[in-house]
């Protein structure tokens, strides 16, 4: 089966990408994915352990199975709204982990 | 209910006007503006981005959940997309009710959980450099894993 994964936020500049494709063996969950999605990309682990995921449009749990067809979302803590003092180092734009500047 | 995800400037004065009725004892309004420094920083611009369908979505769950929850009677929820420069509105939540401690909490209520839950992200550019804002982390039932 094949699934749609959309990048938000800083995740844009990890994945060099705002959507993939991918294919999974059927029954495979959120957890599943997100395995793959991780060992496709390097100096991740900072913003990796603060995702949500949301499937179709709904937050959704690391056990939630996935069907074909699925619109997979990563998305960093969010930040709308205004004012918010607090940065993440591993956040930065255009780190050497994912080479250059990116903006 | 008025929500809305827009990529121009918000109509802030045609939805306070708007929102206003003969049974409202209080209008409460927050106008979340672009600060022009984060400690200390100066801020050049914002860009925000969002997971558009999934925002508005959220927006619109949490306006109706407010009316419930508050008793208010009637909630818009505005949020803008793409490059904001300091000064300018990036979130525009205005709260009518008959009495005003309901308008205050349900505003600040609306605000909190936005912030919090609504696919929304910006990136700040600065005089000296580019980051993407850190979030705060995701509440218990949203975050990956406890669900």
């Amino acid at each position: 089966m094949r699934v749609h994964v959309l990048y938000f936020g800083v995740l844009r500049a990890f994945f060099k990408n705002e959507r993939d494709l991918v294919d999974l063996e059927p029954g495979t969950d959120v957890a599943g994915l997100m395995k793959v999605l991780r060992g496709r990309v390097e100096g991740i682990a900072g913003v990796w352990g603060s995702l949500a995921v949301a499937v179709n449009r709904e937050y959704a749990g690391v056990s939630t199975v996935l069907q074909d067809g699925d619109e997979v979302a990563l998305l960093p803590p969010v930040s709308g709204g205004c004012g918010h003092p607090n940065h993440r180092k591993s956040a930065m734009i255009g780190a050497r982990s994912f080479g250059g500047d990116t903006v | 209910m008025r929500v809305e995800i827009l990529d121009a400037v918000l109509p802030t004065a045609v939805v306070m006007e708007e929102m206003k009725a003969g049974a409202d004892g209080a209008v409460c309004v927050f106008d979340g503006i672009v600060r022009n420094n984060t400690r200390g920083r100066e801020t050049l611009y914002l860009d925000y981005e969002a997971y558009r369908e999934m925002a508005l979505t959220q927006m619109q769950g949490l306006a109706a959940e407010a009316v419930a929850k508050f008793g208010v009677r009637e909630v818009a929820l505005l949020h803008r997309l793409g490059r904001l420069y300091v000064g300018e509105t990036s979130v525009l939540i205005v709260v009518a009710s008959a009495h005003r401690g309901a308008a205050f909490d349900a505003c600040r209520w609306l605000i909190d959980t936005l912030k919090k839950q609504v696919p929304i992200w910006k990136k700040e550019t600065f005089v000296d450099g580019v980051i993407w804002a850190d979030g705060e982390p995701f509440p218990a039932d949203v975050a990956l894993g406890k669900a």
